[in-house]
């Protein structure tokens, strides 16, 4: 049952070039900073990447883009980042943007064995070309499949050495459902801690989900949008 | 005329007591600083919070803690944290009350298109198309007419949807609208707003009934 590895190389064991690889985070929160500059690192490359979004020129998943190390990215929302646009709109980047709730949901559900499910979300607009409609209770839903990856690499804030992972505010986000839906799910986390440690009744991703698990270190946590009020403010 | 807080201080009379809202960035964001005070909603973020919070202190902004916006926000007493799936879960499950969006254009059908224009960047739909197709209460804060003075309330939306008729109501700088089987029912008037204004301002079908009030805000 332990899971614990050495460091972010023994954890990013058996990844290669051309491999679907999930990432957890939304914006910059959340996102597993560690692994992602060790791809770099690493070179990897043609790499099909799950996540919500495909971070900033200089940070996030936007390194492995400078490095033209992602052939394809299935995202929710891309703004914030411009070599990601001159890639998209040159053609040397694939992109296939979905809801985010059925993104989440596809990864759900690839992890839980669900191979496709019925949502509302699309019906009627360009997402929905081409799929499957079926009413339920008079309104129309698309036929949406589930997601899962090569390797899953999520972010927490304290894990164990059996995988029981806990994440810190809105780092949540994407981190469980991608954790349960790698065929390798790879935990950095902030802090590991000795089994025990972790009230079970309070693990947010259990261990089952997670094959390795390594604390990571440098952490930079980039803010995108520093919005603050003075105290004057009410 | 309103102006983009006239907007969202009008929508803020919308929220009724116990209701949790979904607001989208831009002029939805402002709703949050005019809810009454009598009146208890929570604001539920799709990144993954219920009783987001108002930015926080200058020095106390956490980067664990954002909204969808990515901006830092505060967490409120009572607020809980949860993963996407389960937001999505809140917002497809119709367990939210209210979702309060933006939009490019809206149809009298109820359809709006937010997310795409063709030739430009598309930046991606994010929980848009999610919000839209589940919520039944959805109300649309747009200015009346787009930068180069053309109608944003049309017969047919011309740019690619993100939901079919799925709209509730449009609050403007120059009106209140509701979607109805006839087109765009007109409630109320902005302040020194005249009808005429208005039914020179809408493209897609005017409903307009008696006398129509002034807003109050």
């Amino acid at each position: 049952m332990n899971k614990h590895v050495k460091g972010v190389s023994e954890a990013l064991a058996g990844l290669e070039s051309g491999m679907t690889i999930m990432l957890g985070g939304f914006g910059l929160c959340g996102i597993p900073e560690n692994c992602i500059n060790k791809m770099v690192e690493l070179g990897v490359n043609n790499l099909t990447c799950i996540s919500n979004n495909a971070g900033v020129d200089d940070f996030g998943l936007g390194l492995l883009l400078q490095k033209h190390q992602i052939k394809k990215m299935i995202s929710s929302y891309v703004g914030e980042n411009d070599e990601f646009e001159r890639q998209m709109l040159s053609g040397e980047l694939e992109v296939d943007l979905i809801p985010q709730g059925s993104l989440a949901a596809r990864c759900y559900m690839g992890g839980a064995g669900v191979p496709a499910f019925f949502t509302p979300a699309g019906y009627g607009t360009e997402v929905g070309e081409g799929k499957e409609v079926r009413y339920f209770n008079g309104k129309p839903h698309l036929l949406e499949s589930a997601l899962t990856a090569d390797y899953a690499i999520v972010k927490a804030w304290k894990g164990d050495r059996f995988g029981n992972l806990v994440y810190k505010g809105t780092a949540r986000n994407f981190n469980p459902a991608m954790a349960m839906a790698g065929k390798i799910t790879i935990a950095e986390v902030e802090e590991l801690v000795e089994p025990g440690e972790l009230d079970p009744n309070f693990i947010h991703t259990p261990g089952i989900f997670v094959q390795r698990i390594f604390q990571g270190d440098k952490y930079e946590k980039r803010i995108e949008q520093r919005t603050v009020r003075t105290k004057s403010e009410s | 005329m309103l102006d983009k807080n006239g907007i969202a201080q009008r929508i803020a009379q919308e929220m009724k007591d116990g209701w949790y809202v979904n607001l989208g960035i831009g002029i939805p964001t402002l709703v949050a600083n005019y809810i009454p005070e009598d009146v208890n909603v929570v604001f539920q973020s799709e990144n993954g919070i219920l009783g987001m919070g108002p930015f926080p202190y200058d020095g106390e902004e956490d980067a664990d803690l954002i909204n969808a916006g990515k901006q830092t926000i505060t967490a409120l007493p009572g607020a809980c944290i949860f993963d996407s799936a389960t937001s999505f879960a809140m917002i497809r499950g119709q367990h939210i009350q209210m979702t309060v969006l933006g939009a490019m254009e809206v149809s009298d059908n109820g359809d709006i298109a937010n997310w795409k224009i063709p030739g430009r960047m598309v930046k991606g739909m994010g929980g848009a198309m999610d919000l839209v197709a589940s919520a039944d209460n959805i109300i649309v804060a747009m200015m009346h007419t787009n930068k180069k003075g053309h109608s944003k309330l049309l017969r047919q939306c011309s740019l690619p949807l993100t939901g079919v008729s799925c709209v509730k109501r449009v609050v403007t700088n120059l009106a209140v609208l509701d979607i109805t089987d006839l087109g765009f029912k007109l409630i109320e008037r902005a302040p020194g707003v005249s009808v005429d204004e208005i039914k020179n301002s809408t493209e897609g079908r005017l409903i307009i009934e008696g006398e129509i009030p002034e807003m109050k805000i």
